[in-house]
Order: C-alpha cells, then sequence, then structure tokens
C-alpha cells in the first residue's frame, strides 16, 4: 500500500519540480520587484514631503490590515472590471510584489528614521546634494538596520507566496493538492511539499539570524 | 469600471457578512488561546538547559517558520483523517491557526524573557531567591510588560490568517466574500466589503496595540506585523 504510494508519488517528481519552479520564480520576481518600489517608497515616506507620506501610510496600513488572500481576490477578481485583464501569473506577481513593496517601505522608513539627525547635518553642511546625502551618508547606515529585516521579509515573501495557489497557480503548494485527490496520503504529500519549502526558506532564515546578531539590530524587529 | 456597484446586493447580505464577521472573530480568540499556550510551552522548553526540551522545540519552531501556513494547513486537513481524526473543518482550522502562531508567540516570549537584564537576576539570587520566586516575581512581571505589544501584533497577523480557512471552506468572513462572488457574480462587491471589515478589525488591533504600549509605559509601538 505505501509502496504504490510511494510509486505513485515518484511519478508526479515532474509536476512537484514545476511546481517549485514557479513557487520560485513568483517569489524571485516579485521579490526584486517588491525591493526595488520599496526602497523608493521608504526614500519617499520619510523625505519631508507631508502629503506623500500619508498617502504611502494609508496605503501601506491599508495593504498590512487586509489578509493576503483577500488582495489576491480584489486584484484578480476587480481589476479586469477597470478594462485590465489579468492572467492569474500576473496577478500573483501584482499582489505578491505590491505587499513586498509595502512592508519593505516601512523597514526602510524605519531604517532611515534610526540615522541621527546630526550626520545628515554633517553631510548637509559638507555641500552634499539630496541624492548624495541618501546615497553616501543615510543608506550605508540605514542598512545596519534595514537588512536583517529585509531578510526576514523574503522569508515571509516565499511563504505568502503559496497563497496564489488559490487562483489556480500551478505552485508548489497547489501540486501537493492536486496530488493528494490521486494519492490520499496527506500526511505524506504535506510533509514533502513542507520539505520544498524548508529548502529555499530555511538557509534564508539562519542568514537573518546571523546578519541579526552581526549588524546587533536592536529588540525584536525581525519576524519571520 | 464599477458603475453597476450594487450597495442594495451588499446590504441584502449584510447578516451573511456580520455571521462571517463573528466567525472570524471568535475563531481567531480561540486560536490565539491556543497559540498562547503553545507558546508558553515551547518558550518554556526553549529556555530550558537540557538539550533533551530544547531541540524539540527549536526545531518545531524552525519548521512551522520556514513553511507556509496554507501547507500547513492542508498536512493537517488532508492528514489528520489519516490518522483516524475525522474532525470538522472548524477544529482543523483553529487546530492549524494554534498551532502556527504558537511558533511565533514562543520566539516573543522568549525574547521578552532574555530582554530582562542580567542583573536582575544576578540580584535575585544575591536576595536568595529560589528559581521559581526568581521567575515569578522578578522576571515575568517584566517580561510581561514588553510582551503586550508584540502579542497584540501577533494577533493582527492571526486574524489575517483565519482568511486562509476559506480554503477548507469553513464559513468564516472571506467565505462570505467569496460566496457572493460566486453565487451573484459580484466578486468587487463581495471582497470590497469584507476588506473593509478587515480593515476594521486591523485598526481595533492596532489601535488596543498603540494603548498598551502607553499605559506600559514602552516606546510606542511600530508592531512587525
Amino acid at each position: 500500500m505505501i509502496w504504490q504510494q510511494l510509486q505513485s508519488l515518484a511519478g508526479s517528481y515532474p509536476l512537484a519540480l514545476r511546481g517549485l519552479g514557479m513557487t520560485v520564480m513568483l517569489s524571485l520576481i516579485s521579490l526584486v520587484l517588491g525591493t526595488a518600489l520599496g526602497f523608493g517608497l521608504g526614500i519617499l515616506r520619510t523625505g519631508g514631503n507631508r502629503l506623500i507620506s500619508s498617502v504611502i501610510g494609508a496605503w501601506v496600513d491599508l495593504i498590512r490590515g487586509t489578509p493576503f488572500l483577500v488582495q489576491i481576490f480584489l486584484i484578480f477578481f476587480i481589476l479586469p472590471e477597470f478594462g485590465i485583464e489579468l492572467d492569474a501569473f500576473t496577478a500573483g506577481i501584482i499582489a505578491l510584489t505590491n505587499l513586498a513593496a509595502c512592508f519593505i517601505c516601512e523597514i526602510v522608513a524605519a531604517g532611515i528614521r534610526s540615522v541621527p539627525t546630526g550626520q545628515v547635518e554633517a553631510a548637509l553642511a559638507s555641500g552634499l546634494s539630496r541624492w548624495q546625502r541618501m546615497r553616501q551618508v543615510v543608506l550605508p547606515q540605514a542598512m545596519r538596520i534595514v537588512l536583517p529585516p529585509l531578510v526576514g521579509q523574503y522569508v515571509l515573501l516565499i511563504k505568502d507566496s503559496s497563497v496564489v495557489s488559490a487562483i489556480g497557480l500551478t505552485d508548489l503548494t497547489r501540486v501537493g493538492w492536486l496530488v493528494v485527490q490521486r494519492v490520499p496520503n496527506g500526511l505524506l504529500v504535506f510533509f514533502l511539499v513542507g520539505v520544498g519549502y524548508f529548502i529555499v526558506c530555511y538557509p534564508l532564515i539562519m542568514l537573518a539570524r546571523r546578519l541579526e546578531r552581526r549588524m546587533g539590530a536592536a529588540h525584536g524587529e525581525v519576524q519571520l | 469600471m464599477l458603475e453597476n456597484f450594487s450597495f442594495r446586493t451588499i446590504i441584502e447580505y449584510l447578516p451573511l457578512f456580520g455571521q462571517g464577521l463573528i466567525t472570524t472573530v471568535w475563531l481567531s480568540a480561540l486560536s490565539f488561546a491556543g497559540a498562547l499556550a503553545v507558546g508558553i510551552v515551547l518558550a518554556a522548553m526553549n529556555l530550558q538547559r537540557s538539550q533533551l526540551f530544547r531541540i524539540p522545540a527549536k526545531a518545531y519552531i524552525d519548521a512551522v517558520r520556514a513553511t507556509p501556513l496554507l501547507a500547513q494547513l492542508y498536512f493537517l486537513y488532508f492528514g489528520l483523517p489519516r490518522l483516524g481524526f475525522v474532525l470538522p473543518e472548524l477544529v482543523v482550522g483553529i487546530l492549524a491557526l494554534s498551532l502556527n502562531s504558537g511558533a511565533y508567540i514562543a520566539e516573543i516570549i522568549r525574547a521578552g524573557i532574555l530582554s530582562i537584564p542580567r542583573g536582575q537576576v544576578e540580584a535575585g539570587v544575591a536576595s536568595g531567591m529560589t528559581y521559581v520566586q526568581r521567575m515569578r516575581l522578578v522576571i515575568l512581571p517584566q517580561a510581561f510588560k514588553v510582551t503586550i505589544p508584540p502579542l497584540l501584533g501577533q494577533a493582527i497577523v492571526l486574524v489575517k490568517d483565519s482568511a486562509l480557512l476559506s480554503l477548507i471552506s469553513v464559513s468564516e468572513l472571506t467565505r462570505a466574500g467569496q460566496l457572493l462572488a460566486s453565487d451573484r457574480f459580484m466578486p468587487a462587491e463581495g471582497f470590497i466589503t469584507i476588506a473593509a471589515f478587515y480593515l476594521l478589525l486591523y485598526y481595533c488591533l492596532k489601535g488596543l496595540a498603540g494603548l498598551s504600549s502607553r499605559w506600559l509605559g514602552l516606546q510606542p509601538a511600530r508592531s512587525s506585523t
């Protein structure tokens, strides 16, 4: 019985690989886009313009205050009503990128705020331009605070990518769901799915911990 | 565009949404209580000197943190019947949320206890207190204070995570939105309404987190949600 199941499972390994590939691709694309967007938003958030800052803040709150599943449904089912036709993959990328950008924005903003004002004033007194101040003085110091939770955020992103299986994308979780219809051993199937995620996420968790120790980042800002 | 947005349908379905909201609230509350219990046990195990306790606790926490909640949920949903436990979806959902959040809460509690300066413990030892007395009278009261804001942050995460239970057809808030979307083909009405309800819960908990850190004389919370 268990032997038959194992054989049947072995037969679905190409599917599993495809699922893992989909999970990695979704995470990777939205990780890159989300990081770029998140840094941009984080810099704008602390940029001194009240209006821009509060608009970003409100958007971030909106995203932090609603479940990711609901955000995916909103994007996938409602954007078409505005004439934007989306396939599931694009919808998934948009939802994940937006989520990552919002969380990273707050991480970056916290990092920038942690840089003492004296540093900025010194840069100002040395005649550095706005862009030079940000790039050469503020950001390098902010990175110490930003880096550990940033890596932690990547772990969250990979895990959140599992939710896109709800709109029918064949990622690793969806593969597990498909396989379990054929091989009725949920424990084994989802144990293996878990192993797949573990292999991708655990090294990142270790990295985040090491960074946290190395950078001496303060009090519990990291959440993996 | 959303020119056909029908408030009338939303009002018609309001009892359904209300029920979903109430279900989400109480199942989250129950799961949070369960998660606290799991978290306290794990944190206590993790703070022992003996590897016999620490290794299983660490392994559990790492395993939970490195895998998505949805996979854990399916693991229990499809796996428990295999072990002979045929439970209602709702129970499976609460179990999954408790076991998942418990791992995060364990880390919050551990961080809280470890944040107490070493001198406090040494002062306790110097005053001739036993281990239990030190824990009860010196460490825990102070640790309790610092854990409240991050615990509320975790409660926010838990409420949002509970949306995933709709995927194993627990009739909570998100499920109500899905029903409206599929029965009436009105995804906009369904999902925007439930998003609003979730925001309501979010702002309540966030406000509570802010208040609590002010009451406790901590710095304004930057909850890590």
